[in-house]
């Protein structure tokens, strides 16, 4: 019957409607979120910029210095990834595009070594989980990321190196480029690679009183580092991953709209055909009266 | 800029504490307080958790509590460099009594369950807080 079938599409144009309003009202919050996430990113400029040029100088004075973060293994049995990833999905590509780079790096590695995983964020933790390789988890750390679990994570990473758990340490996030672009990174946390000189407009030409000494203001400095690259990588990875949000629900709200508009017209054509439908009964109606009033 | 000050930024992973021109300053250095004035010679140093002190332009004098970390002084700028750092006017006193109160029991116990090292940080963090807040 035509009347139900018009029930049935109105039925669905609101269900869509809905599902609209939802996707929409997610990309609004992403970008709210994203525009905090990248006012703390911009925040933490000042602190990573000073520690690397003065860890670049120090590198520069105290180049004998000797520190288990900064010794290159001979052997290398372990390499040991830390992988950031959103809790939640909802986000298009983001969290597969990161796991996938993890995997095809270990593939890549041609040493063919153990590898062991530090999920941050739980789709990581649930991909490692089922597949096994987990070392570590720090899942649930909500939308603003502090640097006191950034520090833990560090801690976390630190401990197994120097226990000789792991012999390389990698992170995976992803770099935040724009709303549309992010792309997934790979940096080396561990042994750590100071600065060199160069990449800070040679400053280390300062004659610098160091108290009590360059050697061991840069022991004291190395753990910070390495807090602060873990610290710096999830503000990238959650500015991405509300970036990415954002792409996607705004791509959803779109695609609505569309099935929205089709659906209306197919509505609009199936109620003019019942309409239709009706004005020929009355038509025949009418006529087959007249002929057999004749 | 006064010809008797200069610039003092104080700088955490999450954001600039305090950032404007200061008379004086002293810092919790690992080997015993440094004193900073303008025209200081560039220096770098590592800092203890402990209380920095610096009188502003005002003249008006302020503790901020900082967990370690280190200070660089160059061109009459001096940067403090800190995992955390509060001012001690911002300092919740009961809750870092509560801290230390709670580090020095677990110090007391002593047996193997406890991390003495953490312990003894979170004792000195606490202790630094409360002077900075200027309570005791």
């Amino acid at each position: 019957m035509a009347g139900a079938g018009i029930r049935e599409y109105k039925r669905r144009i609101r269900s869509v409607k809905n599902t609209q309003q939802i996707t929409k009202a997610m990309k609004m919050v992403s970008a709210a979120k994203l525009r905090r996430a990248q006012e703390a990113a911009e925040a933490s400029r000042p602190y990573t910029e000073t520690l690397q040029g003065t860890l670049a100088r120090l590198a520069g004075v105290a180049y004998d210095v000797k520190h288990p973060l900064l010794e290159k293994r001979e052997e290398v049995r372990k390499v040991g990834y830390v992988v950031i990833t959103a809790d939640r999905g909802l986000c298009g590509g983001y969290n597969s595009n990161l796991i996938r780079a993890t995997v095809t790096a270990v593939e890549e590695d041609e040493r063919n070594l153990e590898t062991g995983i530090v999920a941050v964020g739980r789709k990581a933790r649930d991909y490692y989980r089922k597949r096994g390789g987990l070392d570590a988890e720090f899942v649930n750390l909500g939308d603003k990321i502090s640097y006191a679990d950034a520090r833990e994570i560090g801690q976390f990473i630190m401990n197994s190196y120097e226990n000789e758990e792991v012999d390389e340490v990698y992170v995976v996030y992803a770099k935040f480029i724009n709303v549309l672009r992010q792309v997934p990174t790979i940096v080396k946390l561990l042994p750590i690679e100071t600065p060199t000189a160069e990449q800070t407009e040679g400053q280390h030409l300062i004659d610098y009183i160091y108290e009590p000494s360059a050697e061991e203001i840069l022991l004291t400095l190395l753990p910070r580092y390495v807090g602060s690259l873990i610290y710096n990588a999830m503000l990238e990875g959650k500015a991405s991953e509300h970036g990415a949000r954002m792409t996607a629900m705004g791509n959803a709200t779109d695609n609505a709209g569309e099935i929205i508009e089709s659906l209306t017209l197919a509505m609009n054509k199936a109620r003019q055909a019942a309409i239709t439908d009706e004005i020929l009964d009355i038509v025949g109606g009418a006529e087959a009266l007249n002929k057999g009033g004749k | 800029m006064a010809d008797n000050t200069f610039m003092l930024e104080i700088v955490t992973p999450e954001k600039i504490l305090f950032k404007d021109e200061v008379e004086f300053m002293v810092a919790p250095a690992v080997d015993g307080e440094i004193g900073v004035m303008r025209n200081h010679a560039p220096l770098v140093a590592a800092l203890k958790i402990g209380v920095l002190r610096y009188k502003d332009s005002k003249g008006s004098e302020k503790r901020v509590a900082v967990s370690g970390g280190f200070m660089e002084i160059i061109d009459n700028t001096g940067r403090i460099l800190a995992e955390t750092a509060e001012l001690g006017e911002h300092i919740d006193v009961l809750r870092a009594k509560a801290a230390r109160e709670r580090a020095e029991r677990r110090l007391a116990q002593r047996d193997e369950t406890i991390n003495a090292i953490r312990a003894e940080q979170a004792l000195k963090r606490a202790i630094a807080r409360i002077r900075a807040a200027g309570a005791e």
